[in-house]
């Protein structure tokens, strides 16, 4: 299906910091399993609050993971009778991350070249 | 996509209520943690509350955009706008009935016809290579193709180069006896090679080989797995028993399988191996034309070259093939495709209906856009409605195109239902001699046919009507100038339903001028009385038949015990029937024109008689006397011929007492005179001339035909009494095949069978066309007085009287249709071209024929308007205006 077609589904927003949540969720999950709201304050915290993450979004890209098989998902009890849905690595989650972190750290690294280059 | 992705998908799809559940579950878990983070801030429970809501936003987007998210959203979109379809239509049933009615009608007639046609002229035949497949043919002194005779067969066989191999068949009827009821089998005698040229293997046993086609060789044949089945309990039974045929015992050797399709054929069970071969001496039955040949050209040869190559060979005669002047090859032969020569008789007769279907589609496409066109001016402010609310273009396109594929699809599938319905009755009504009948049916080409039209006329009628009212929906938002001010649209309509009654009209010409065809012919008089008259072919089969005097004793008693059943008034014998299919035809020689060489003035059909015959037919006498008791053997040879044959010999002048010899007795024989003229007979349809023709006493031939045709007039009904002459012929000997029984009349109309097959098929198309121009007519009139019951209501406050109400109506009708009658003279008079073989005694501008389907048409748009008028009679002035 091409977003060009006539029966092409309404898909949201892409560009790059759809990538860097990713890698963003990634990370924070690469130290203990959180769920969506532990996800976003995590985020928050560590960046000092430069990234305000949307809710829409994030729940988004964690369904995205999920199905992805980079994630995966359990209902965890929350001791007040309600549950919360809790996301942790996979194999492959951690692999990607790995690829994901290289490629990071290899991009960064030559746009702060450039950066530096032309100042 | 993973198999998780896949299955995550699935299950999103399925159980929308769980995934659902699941998320607001997720997007409620995450609101409450961010109030209580907000809290342990030290905000109030409210104020917490709605710092969190502006944060996380409202759930039902956030819920709506995870959602969305996945491509299972995409088929959700989909069958929620098929759900709404269904409910819309459902809503309709008027229009969803016509539309999908008239899509099935279009599909489902076209798809018939193409499954009939698609085996008969698209399809290869189902053979190897079958493009190599040719049949040869000999001229007659006519002009006209004939099948060849075996000497030409031997002589083309040896000394062209052309083909990979050729194979000669000739007819063969044998009567099976021993078991069970005495049955006479369709077959052939089949010369080396015959099955192998179709590839064809036997199932069981073997086929042919060189030994068996020698003189004096034992007995043997070939069953039709058909025939095995039906007589011998199996394919492996019957392979190496012993079957009684014609009183002798035949060594089955092989079955041939079920697929063997026999194109040349097709009704053949049974066959033996041709074993005459052809000698100097021209009197014998291989200088007969009755033998049908076939050939597969070598590799590099192309039908002209092989051509070329018979017609050298033609005209340099040598000394090792002597031929007589009746086959003298001097034309060459005629070399066409085998699959030309099956299908040629049935080609015409095809193309029409093909013509008319192809109509009758376009008149349903129009039909369903008039029709669509007309629902979406009603949704103008559905549409309207929805974009103001915010749905883009594409999304009201989207959604109307998946109504138009729904509606489609709905009538796609009762097409394919009523094209079964097609192929069963195209089947029933087919004509005998229709080409590979047995490969029509229903076939997956014809599916995936009627499948693709069926979406191609559903997008296209779909999309035309759906731009339009989205981007007058676009444009005009929602403004309701559109119901006061049809304008355009109407006119669209309108041209519609003019083209619709044009072709409906077009299809109407062709199909009258063949009703009056087949009603002429049907009344030209076949020069005998058929009334009361039934025939039975009777079958002296077995060695007690053996000689002459046999056969003529048992014609004569079986006569007897026949005349003695009541009801019965006259009765007599016959070697063939008139309008029956029988041919048997002889070159004669003229005493009194020995200059003419034997057999080059014509050929004569030869009828070998009991007296009784002239009575039983009541042929009438013209000049001298009938056939009678007295001429039998020994004494001189009589003959009567008919009047056409009178006039070739002496012209007006009296033909008695000319003497002729006739087929065997060419050259030394005794010479016939004629003793009597009889009335002409049509012998091969109603529609062509009677051939001449000559009448002799069956004991006064030169061999006693060992098949005759029983021909007994009746005082009444003449069926009720066929148990009863059956039981008396039986009487006289229980063991002679009795078939074919059929009366005059049957005969009458079945040579009548390809024109009225032709006209059956197009009278269904025409009237369906017919009926589908009136329900556009409806659709266009009606619509048109639902636009303007404002402008109807104030002419009728000003006192119009409901007559002229009516005659507005009305004449708008009557407009429309004769605009479309204009249109479509011309085009039946075009389209009548396709028919013009196919008709009998009248002109393609038959005048009645026009005047006829004039009034019909009239007649329908009358009917058409009917119904509207009244609604308009019926306007409530205050109500019509109080509507806007």
């Amino acid at each position: 299906m091409s977003g060009d077609s006539l029966f092409a589904m309404p898909t949201p927003k892409t560009d790059l910091i759809q990538g860097t949540l990713d890698l963003l969720i990634l990370k924070t999950l690469s130290l203990q399993p959180l769920h969506g709201f532990g996800i976003a304050r995590r985020i928050e915290q560590v960046s000092r609050d430069v990234f305000k993450v949307n809710p829409g979004s994030l729940l988004t890209a964690l369904q995205r993971l999920e199905r992805g098989g980079l994630l995966d998902a359990e209902w965890r009890g929350t001791g007040n009778s309600r549950r919360a849905r809790y996301y942790s690595l996979t194999r492959s989650g951690r692999k990607r991350l790995e690829d994901e972190l290289e490629d990071w750290k290899r991009r960064s690294a030559a746009v702060a070249r450039l950066l530096s280059a032309e100042a | 996509m993973s198999f998780r992705q896949l299955t995550r998908a699935l299950r999103a799809l399925f159980t929308p209520r769980r995934t659902d559940a699941e998320v607001s579950e997720e997007v409620a878990h995450y609101l409450e943690e961010a109030t209580a983070a907000h809290l342990a801030q030290g905000m109030t429970p409210d104020g917490a509350r709605r710092a969190a809501l502006i944060e996380v936003g409202r759930p039902a987007s956030v819920r709506e955009e995870v959602r969305s998210s996945g491509w299972e959203h995409g088929i959700e979109v989909t069958l929620r706008d098929v759900r709404y379809g269904l409910r819309r239509l459902v809503r309709s049933p008027v229009f969803t009935l016509t539309a999908v009615s008239t899509l099935a009608i279009g599909v489902g007639a076209s798809t018939a016809v193409f499954s009939a046609v698609h085996p008969i002229l698209l399809e290869p035949l189902p053979f190897p290579d079958a493009g190599r497949l040719v049949t040869l043919q000999d001229w007659n002194f006519e002009g006209y193709p004939m099948p060849s005779t075996l000497g030409t067969f031997d002589e083309v066989r040896t000394r062209s180069r052309s083909f990979e191999a050729i194979a000669a068949t000739d007819q063969w009827r044998p009567s099976l006896t021993g078991t069970g009821a005495p049955e006479r089998l369709e077959g052939q005698r089949i010369s080396v090679g015959y099955f192998g040229l179709f590839g064809a293997i036997p199932i069981a046993g073997r086929g042919f080989v060189e030994e068996d086609h020698r003189l004096g060789e034992p007995r043997v044949v070939v069953l039709s797995y058909r025939l095995a089945e039906r007589r011998f309990g199996g394919a492996r039974e019957v392979v190496g028993r012993d079957i009684d045929l014609n009183g002798d015992p035949y060594l089955v050797i092989g079955v041939m399988p079920p697929g063997f399709d026999n194109v040349l054929a097709p009704s053949a069970e049974i066959w033996a191996p041709l074993r005459e071969q052809a000698s100097g001496d021209f009197s014998g039955r291989e200088w007969g034309h009755h033998y049908d040949l076939v050939g597969r050209l070598a590799g590099s040869v192309s039908l002209e070259s092989a051509s070329r190559e018979i017609l050298a060979i033609g005209q340099a005669p040598v000394a090792e093939f002597p031929r007589p002047s009746w086959a003298n090859l001097s034309q060459g032969l005629l070399i066409r495709p085998l699959q030309a020569s099956v299908t040629q008789s049935a080609k015409p007769a095809l193309y029409a209906i093909i013509a008319a279907v192809t109509l009758l589609l376009v008149i349903a496409s129009v039909n369903v856009a008039n029709l669509l066109l007309a629902r979406g001016a009603q949704r103008h402010e559905e549409f309207a409605m929805r974009m103001a609310l915010g749905a883009s273009r594409r999304r009201v396109l989207r959604q109307l195109l998946t109504e138009s594929v729904v509606l489609s699809i709905l009538g796609g599938g009762l097409g394919l239902l009523v094209a079964q319905l097609g192929v069963l009755g195209l089947l029933a009504a087919s004509p005998p001699g229709l080409p590979r009948v047995g490969a029509i049916r229903l076939s997956l080409a014809a599916f995936g046919f009627a499948a693709g039209l069926t979406a191609a006329v559903g997008i296209l009628v779909g999309l035309v009507p759906a731009l339009g009212a989205s981007r007058r929906a676009a444009r005009e938002g929602m403004h309701r100038s559109s119901t006061r001010n049809p304008g355009r649209r109407s006119r669209t309509r309108s041209v519609l339903v003019i083209a619709e009654v044009g072709l409906a009209l077009t299809l109407l010409v062709s199909a009258g001028l063949l009703l009056r065809s087949v009603d002429r012919l049907t009344s030209v008089a076949p020069g005998f009385d058929p009334a009361g008259v039934i025939t039975m072919q009777v079958v002296e089969a077995g060695h007690e038949f053996n000689s002459d005097a046999a056969r003529l004793q048992f014609y004569e008693q079986a006569l007897e015990t026949v005349r003695a059943v009541p009801g019965v008034t006259e009765a007599g014998f016959t070697s063939q029937l008139p309008l029956s299919g029988d041919v048997d035809g002889y070159g004669y020689e003229d005493q009194a024109h020995p200059e003419v060489r034997p057999g080059e003035d014509g050929a004569a059909l030869r009828y070998a008689v009991t007296p009784g015959y002239f009575a039983a037919m009541r042929i009438p006498l013209l000049a001298g006397r009938l056939l009678d008791g007295s001429d039998r053997s020994g004494a001189p040879l009589a003959v009567v011929i008919n009047q056409g044959f009178s006039e070739r010999l002496v012209g007006k002048k009296s033909a008695l007492g000319q003497r002729l010899r006739f087929g065997p007795q060419m050259g030394n024989g005794q010479w016939m005179e004629v003793v009597g003229v009889v009335g002409d007979v049509k012998h091969y349809s109603l529609g062509v001339d009677a051939p001449a023709v000559f009448y002799t006493a069956n004991s006064q031939w030169a061999w006693v035909d060992n098949v005759a045709s029983l021909v007994v007039r009746t005082s009444g009904s003449p069926v009720t009494l066929v148990p009863a002459i059956k039981a008396a012929v039986w009487s006289v000997n229980p063991n002679v095949p009795i078939q074919r029984v059929q009366t005059m009349n049957g005969f009458i109309s079945a040579s009548a069978g390809s024109r009225r097959f032709t006209l059956l098929a197009i009278s269904v198309l025409a009237i369906t066309a017919l009926l589908l121009a009136g329900v556009g007519l409806y659709g266009v009139i009606a619509g048109s007085v639902a636009e303007r019951v404002r402008e109807i209501g104030v002419r009728t406050a000003l006192g119009a009287t409901p007559l002229a109400v009516v005659g507005q109506v009305m004449r708008q009708a009557v407009t429309l249709t004769l605009l479309g009658i204009v249109i479509g003279i011309g085009g039946g008079f075009a389209a009548s071209r396709v028919i013009a073989k196919m008709l009998f005694g009248v002109t393609r501008m038959d005048p009645l024929t026009y005047i006829g389907v004039i009034l019909v048409m009239v007649a329908i748009a009358l009917l058409a308007s009917w119904a509207p008028a009244r609604r308009a009679v019926g306007v409530d002035p205050l109500t019509a205006l109080r509507s806007e």
